[in-house]
């Protein structure tokens, strides 16, 4: 009754005693305890997950109490799996269960900001009467106005704002950069759709109306692995997390399972109770080595030297010394190992060339629709050539021969694998040797046949015995060849092996032996699992391409419990098809326009001009070397030009007034548009804006960000893109290279800082992309919309689902984006109007362009072939844009579906069915306009349910309708793959009840079924469906002319490359202890990239703060004792943290975590003066010119599937102590001489180069 | 009714009874705010100094205070405790613990006021109290020269009165009239004092009436008994 009176009660207080007296009984009031369990009451429970960069989809259940989140706890209802299989649950970890702290954060953006200097400019305009653009060009021409801005973008002076005006304030800059500089000029960053893909598809939707560009992300983060388009023509398909309990032999490398796929590690656990052996490879002591049976502890970035050796063995002991049946039949029907490859006189040897085609025979062996594209083996049956079914050039202009079956027309086929037995003569072959950075040729001898091609004689070999030679293996025809395993002078040998990785050559022996053994014994159970330890090397196709090759002669690719499982920064937007026309806003106009985000960086960020890596020194002692003397972002720009990459910006000249100019010279339709650029391109009166990336006209003018943290976490040379992009203070302790000018692409005296005019960035969090932005809007976080999850380590498709209503003013993303296009309309009707846009698509992978040029690379700006839009230069697409109506095309879904279908991979289905079911289940747009009668867009459920219909992995009906015209263009009947789901529709309101398990669908490669897990590649093997590659098959060789230039037509040990930062750095220091560290940055415990990291939860759990780990020895070397300040430089910046000192990390290796944020504890640094930088202040981005390779069947571009990546792990800092009292935390306020000083003191200061020249 | 008697006859009683029935109230509605509101996360060096000090001062001068005032005169005399001694040791305890007071509340005020930290995170009444118990004590400190003087000259008078008024409130019946000769000096320091008590229940003050004297005693283990409520 009282708390008072219920005290009063001294007398009755002890109810007994105990152990003598030492304890006593009270009867006191409990009732302060319901304080506590107060704390986990709630009123109600929804499901959602975390939209968070993550592989986990894990699901949650949000308790909801008084309308806010009270807290998250893992849901354990999954559907469950098999009787003899472990389920998925429970699914969550510790970061997940901190994210509701989010919500009500410090770090929260609650409501519009917008730099303080830039809404007075903008104000002051509109008050001098001019409207929202008017006012925008104000500001954006006159440079000093600019510059006040710009210049202190990272140094706060937020100011809130609201919607209204802030909207204003973005389309106005959008339409003012659209008519000035053209839509190109607009770009939008946001990665890994599957996380919430509406979410990415609000933004994507929104600039694909406009012709902004969207920017891909899995290549620019260095996830993506080239070696698997090169390999497959597929972009990471993999098994999921189940499929590793089917294995019985694992080997695990560069991919922190337990720390990363945190809620899937516990079928790697399992799975070794069930008898599973597991071999580790990492250079430190990571989690997922204590799993292990064995650890080879090789040398950080010397992977492929490893898998190459148990290559070797496998070779040696399954194909030469006894025959391996299934083995054989595997790599003779679904590689590429029997194709023929011609032979070309070098010298007095020879080297190999490309693929024999049909089109070589004077008959083109009887093949009228693509010889060219139809590669060809000797049937051993019938000892005839033959062009066997299946390679690309029957996927495109025919039907129902594009299959992996081995028959021609009726009769049985056997193609060769080697030609040891049946040869013409045995001819010495030069292969590349890269072990010591540069080739220096090693000779094999190989067995060939001579075939007699228009009048000459021709020598060709199959990929087999080139492979075999190439490996080093003894076959019995003498030449340069391995002794034994213990020939340490024959690349490719495990002796050898263990001189580079310091593994010793017994366990590489061991582990090849036994991988092979057991794929041999269980028909392609062996695993090899690999992540971002390999791929962020530069040449992270050779480990991955080693591991394939190892795969493939082991028959394990597309066999459940076996395969590749690349886990890093891979997702699964399973319902894609579904998704692609809301993302790409492909149900109005097509094509949207995409970019590869590594070239618009490297670009952009100009950190091409530092570049130090020379393009020829790459090159092979014999390679035809056509671009001698070109660097790497002059090949990037002849790829440009070539339409193998795509552009962005495309031109130096607004596409808009392109078409303009055309319709005034004449042109009445597309052919005229693209006929009057392409004559204009060949005169050289335009321009593509790579040849002069640094011109005022080339700039990237506006750019959006979404649910990502560009600046933060993924911003390789992120001080580069302060530097150049952004034009902030920042650390870049160099001078632009004077000597880097090119053969292609223009040099300026000075690079430009600021380039952008605008950067947006939509996040619930304020971090450093925040921090660097000009505008910030909030956005709702995981728990406050309706969104869709899905993931490639489970089948399952999951909601986010709103548990409370967006906090503050925030909103969810597709409700900022649908309000951004309203105000843009509105604006857009007085300036804008309808106008035509011209787009440069590249020749696109899937599509028949793929076919572009069959033999060799002919360059037209050389004169050496005509430009032809689609054959040898990009297709010039026009899209006519009515700005007017973005909103109304945002908000419905358009004409194109009913009347054009759907479509992936190369497929396509009506879809007349499902549009007129989502008019019946999502209303219809009543309001009068273009968009009347069709169904609506408006809120994000609809948004999910359209998806959820139109993808056959959630509506059976339609995944039966892709199967068959799957099965028209292989000629074998796959809808049995979907029949028994034909039914099943999955909605939205299915999956807040419980998560769902797709269909299977031609998207995948995969089966989803009762009998085995998925497994990529499984339909290859399975169905015969071919691999989307030249010949159809899984490649071993590479034969574009650039791939053996650049010595990886076959797979090669290539050591790390040297980035040449830290000399400069050295005489800095001087006399000062300092270490030389190699830059290792993997993913870490306390956070998902930067999520996370940041909170206070996790924050407590881990250092809470920046830091870093180093070996005992190394910190002994320099008197550093755990949790010491260092400082980590080069000459692309510095970063201050403190230092782990542990016996977990081997020398010579700085590990520092990815993406601790600037925000959280980060001083200045005492070299550069600027604040002291996150993990990519000391990295800067190059590319590799095999990865620009486009219009060659697999090796064509697609968006977050092939183009150059951002690799950053080659790197090395030189690391020195920082005493306590040196440590500056840069609290001052800001003073005009600070604002001025850009750089770090002693780097020359860039102009703004948009003030010296005139922009229009 | 004139302002003394408001001040000295009637105030006492408001001051008492809000002092006794708002830390009831107080107790009773809001256990969450029945705490010292410590601010030790965000500054613990200055604290340690300070509230040790201020402690030690506040809690002798409370005690000396309560047995000067209310401790019947006759009792004093049959202790043999003359009029004279007890004014010398009420001056110097009173001077010594006083000072000790001020020092330790001089840096708990300068910790409060200018600690970026603690400042933020100050309420209003929590600077107002510390600023009216400052303040109560520095006029208290001042009463001592008068007291010294006072006590040179022999005059043990005014002590005396005090006492009696503090006896006669105590036991209902306040005459305002028994401080008509006291020094004005002496009539500000009541107001004061008797004010703090006002202010009590509002505050953090009320952290006094769960001191922990308990804790001396207890037996090593404390059990409760399972609640079972009747139904």
């Amino acid at each position: 009754m009282s708390h008072f009176l219920d005290r009063l009660n001294f007398f009755k207080k002890v109810q007994s005693t105990f152990s003598g007296k030492h304890g006593i009984v009270t009867n006191e009031d409990r009732q302060w305890e319901d304080g506590y369990r107060n704390r986990w009451r709630f009123d109600k429970v929804v499901r959602s997950t975390h939209g968070v960069n993550c592989t986990g989809s894990c699901s949650w259940n949000i308790h909801v109490k008084n309308g806010l989140v009270a807290f998250e706890m893992q849901a354990t209802d999954y559907p469950r799996t098999r009787p003899d299989m472990p389920n998925h649950e429970p699914r969550g970890c510790p970061r997940g269960a901190s994210f509701s702290w989010y919500l009500y954060s410090p770090l929260r953006v609650k409501h519009p900001l917008i730099r303080e200097r830039l809404v007075s400019l903008y104000r002051e305009e509109r008050d001098a009467g001019k409207d929202p653009v008017e006012a925008w060009a104000a500001i954006q021409e006159d440079p000093e106005k600019r510059k006040k801005y710009t210049a202190v973008r990272g140094l706060g002076g937020f100011v809130r704002v609201d919607w209204e005006e802030v909207s204003e304030i973005i389309a106005a800059s959008n339409i003012y950069t659209i008519k000035a500089h053209g839509p190109d000029r607009i770009a939008g960053f946001s990665p890994i759709p599957a996380m919430s893909m509406i979410s990415y598809a609000a933004g994507s939707r929104y600039l694909s109306l406009i012709g902004g560009a969207v920017l891909s992300f899995y290549d620019w983060y260095c996830d993506l692995p080239p070696a698997s388009p090169q390999t497959w023509g597929e972009q990471t398909d993999v098994p999921e997390s189940a499929d590793w309990y089917n294995s019985t032999y694992i080997v695990v490398a560069g991919s922190n399972l337990p720390m990363t796929r945190t809620p899937d590690a516990h079928f790697y656990a399992e799975v070794r109770y069930k008898g599973a052996k597991v071999v580790a490879i990492s250079p430190d002591y990571a989690e997922y080595v204590k799993f292990a049976d064995l650890w080879m502890p090789a040398k950080q970035g010397t992977d492929a030297a490893i898998f190459l050796a148990m290559g070797h063995v496998a070779l040696k002991e399954f194909f030469i010394d006894s025959q391996d049946a299934y083995f054989e039949e595997y790599t003779r029907t679904y590689t590429d190992m029997p194709m023929l490859v011609i032979l070309e006189k070098h010298n007095k040897s020879y080297i190999n060339g490309r693929f024999l085609r049909a089109a070589d025979f004077d008959d083109s062996l009887g093949e009228k629709n693509n010889p060219d594209w139809k590669t060809v083996v000797i049937d051993e049956k019938s000892g005839d050539i033959i062009a066997p079914n299946g390679s690309i050039g029957f996927r495109w202009g025919e039907e129902g021969k594009w299959n992996l079956v081995p028959k021609k027309g009726r009769r049985n086929t056997k193609p060769r694998l080697s030609l040891i037995f049946d040869n013409d003569d045995v001819v010495e072959v030069l292969l590349p040797d890269y072990q010591t950075g540069v080739d220096v040729s090693m000779k094999r001898n190989v067995p060939v046949k001579k075939v007699t091609l228009n009048g000459k004689e021709v020598l060709v070999a199959t990929v087999f015995d080139l492979q075999l030679a190439q490996y080093g293996l003894d076959r019995g025809l003498g030449g340069d060849i391995a002794s034994g395993y213990d020939d340490a002078s024959i690349p490719n040998t495990p002796a050898w092996a263990e001189k580079i990785t310091g593994v010793k050559q017994a366990d590489i022996i061991r582990s090849g032996r036994e991988f092979a053994d057991n794929a041999s014994k269980t028909m392609g159970k062996s695993m090899v699992i690999l992540g971002a330890g390999l791929n962020h090397w530069y040449h992270n196709d050779m480990h991955y391409r080693a591991i394939m090759n190892l795969l493939h002669m082991c028959g394990c690719i597309g066999q459940s419990g076996g395969g590749w499982c690349h886990y890093v920064g891979q997702e699964k937007l399973r319902p894609q098809a579904g998704w692609a026309p809301i993302a790409f806003a492909l149900d109005w106009q097509k094509p949207p326009r995409h970019m590869n985000g590594t070239t618009y960086f490297y670009f952009h960020t100009d950190q091409w001009r530092y570049e130090k890596i020379e393009a020829d020194a790459l090159m092979t002692s014999t390679a035809q070397a056509t671009y001698k003397g070109h660097n790497l972002a002059d090949y990037n720009v002849v790829s440009q030009r070539l339409g193998w990459l795509p552009s962005s910006p495309h031109f130096n000249k607004n596409p808009l007034d392109i078409v303009k100019d055309a319709e005034a010279a004449g042109a009445t339709d597309e052919k005229g548009v693209s006929d009057y650029l392409v004559e204009q391109l060949k005169s050289g009166d335009i321009k593509f804006a790579g040849e002069d990336i640094d011109a005022p006209e080339n700039h990237p003018r506006n750019l959006f960000v979404w649910r990502a943290n560009l600046i933060g976490c993924s911003a390789k040379g992120h001080e580069y893109f302060l530097k150049h992009l952004l034009g902030a203070q920042n650390g870049v302790m160099q001078d632009v290279l004077p000597e880097a000018e090119g053969q292609e692409i223009k040099w300026h005296k000075d690079a430009p800082i600021a380039k952008l005019d605008l950067m947006v960035d939509i996040n619930f969090r304020l971090n450093s992309t925040g921090a660097y932005s000009d505008i910030v809007l909030p956005t709702a976080t995981w728990y406050e919309k309706n969104d869709l999850n899905t993931t490639d380590m489970h089948p399952f498709i999951h909601p986010l689902t709103q548990a409370v209503d967006p906090g503050w003013e925030s909103r969810s993303d597709w409700q900022i984006f649908k309000t951004l296009s309203k105000t843009f309309s509105d604006l857009a009707e007085k300036h804008l109007g309808i106008q035509k846009d011209v787009v440069a698509l590249p020749l696109l992978h899937d599509t028949p362009a793929e076919l572009a040029q069959a033999m060799d690379v002919k360059d037209w700006k050389r004169g050496e072939c005509e430009p032809i839009p689609g054959k040898t230069m990009p297709v010039l697409k026009v899209v006519e844009r009515d700005f007017a109506n973005t909103y109304k095309k945002y908000t419905s879904l358009g004409p194109l579906l009913p009347k054009q279908g759907n479509n992936i991979k190369g497929i396509d289905w009506n879809t007349e069915k499902e549009y007129q079911h989502l008019k019946d289940i999502n209303y219809t747009i009543k309001e009068e306009g273009i968009s009347k009668g069709m169904p609506s867009l408006e809120d994000d459920i609809s948004v999910c349910e359209t998806i959820l219909s139109l993808a056959p992995e959630t509506n059976g009906e339609v995944a039966v309708k892709s199967w068959k015209a799957l099965s028209t263009k292989t000629g074998v009947d796959h809808t049995h793959l979907a029949l028994p789901r034909e039914d099943d529709k999955i909605t939205f309101r299915d999956i807040k009840a419980q998560p769902r398990k797709i269909i299977t669908a031609p998207t995948w490669s995969g089966i989803e079924s009762e009998k085995v897990s998925y497994n990529a590649c499984y339909t290859n093997i399975h169905e015969h469906i071919p691999f989307r590659t030249i010949t159809g098959r899984a490649q071993f060789y590479q034969d574009h002319q650039w791939m053996r230039d650049f010595g990886e037509a076959f797979c090669c040990y290539k050591p790390p490359v040297d980035m040449l930062s830290t000399a400069e750095m050295m005489k800095r220091v001087g006399k000062k202890p300092h270490l030389k560290l190699n830059w290792i940055t993997p993913h870490g415990k306390w956070g998902i990239h930067s999520t996370y990291h940041d909170n206070h939860r996790m924050l407590t759990l881990s250092r809470g703060g920046p830091h870093l780990w180093i070996s005992e020895t190394d910190a002994e070397k320099v008197g550093l004792e755990d949790n010491d300040w260092i400082e980590a430089l080069n000459i692309n910046g510095a970063t201050i943290a403190r230092v782990v000192v542990s016996q977990r990390i081997p020398d010579g290796m700085a590990m520092m975590y990815h993406a601790q944020e600037k925000h959280i504890n980060v001083p200045g640094s005492n070299t550069t003066g600027k604040r002291g930088g996150i993990l990519n202040s000391v990295t800067r981005v190059t590319v590799k010119p095999t990865h620009m390779i486009g219009g060659y069947a697999q090796l064509s571009y697609g968006f977050n599937y092939y183009g150059t990546v951002g690799s950053q792990r080659d790197e090395y800092v030189i690391l020195h102590k920082l005493e306590n009292q040196d440590v500056q935390w840069l609290e001052e306020p800001l003073t005009a001489e600070k604002e001025k000083q850009l750089n770090p003191e002693g780097v020359p200061q860039a102009p703004y180069t948009c003030t010296d020249e005139s922009e229009k | 009714m004139n302002l003394s008697n408001l001040l000295f006859g009637i105030y006492p009683y408001i001051a008492l009874t809000t002092f006794f029935v708002g830390s009831l109230i107080r107790f009773d509605r809001e256990q969450y705010t029945w705490k010292a509101d410590s601010s030790q996360i965000f500054e613990k060096e200055q604290l340690q100094k300070g509230s040790i000090l201020f402690h030690i001062g506040v809690l002798a001068l409370f005690m000396g205070h309560f047995a000067g005032l209310v401790t019947p005169h006759s009792w004093f005399l049959s202790l043999g405790v003359s009029d004279m001694m007890h004014q010398i040791v009420a001056i110097s305890a009173g001077a010594a613990f006083g000072s000790l007071c001020m020092m330790g509340g001089v840096i708990l005020w300068k910790r409060r006021m200018f600690h970026p930290r603690v400042r933020a995170n100050s309420r209003f009444m929590d600077l107002f109290i510390l600023n009216w118990i400052l303040v109560t004590l520095g006029v208290g400190l001042l009463t001592i020269p008068v007291s010294i003087y006072h006590a040179s000259s022999g005059d043990t008078s005014a002590m005396i009165a005090l006492a009696d008024w503090a006896q006669a409130t105590l036991s209902l019946n306040a005459d305002a009239s028994l401080l008509n000769n006291v020094g004005f000096i002496y009539k500000l320091h009541l107001f004061l004092g008797m004010s703090v008590f006002f202010l009590f229940p509002f505050s953090r003050l009320v952290h006094v009436w769960s001191m922990p004297l308990g804790y001396m005693f207890r037996p090593y283990q404390i059990v409760r008994t399972k609640f079972v409520k009747q139904r």
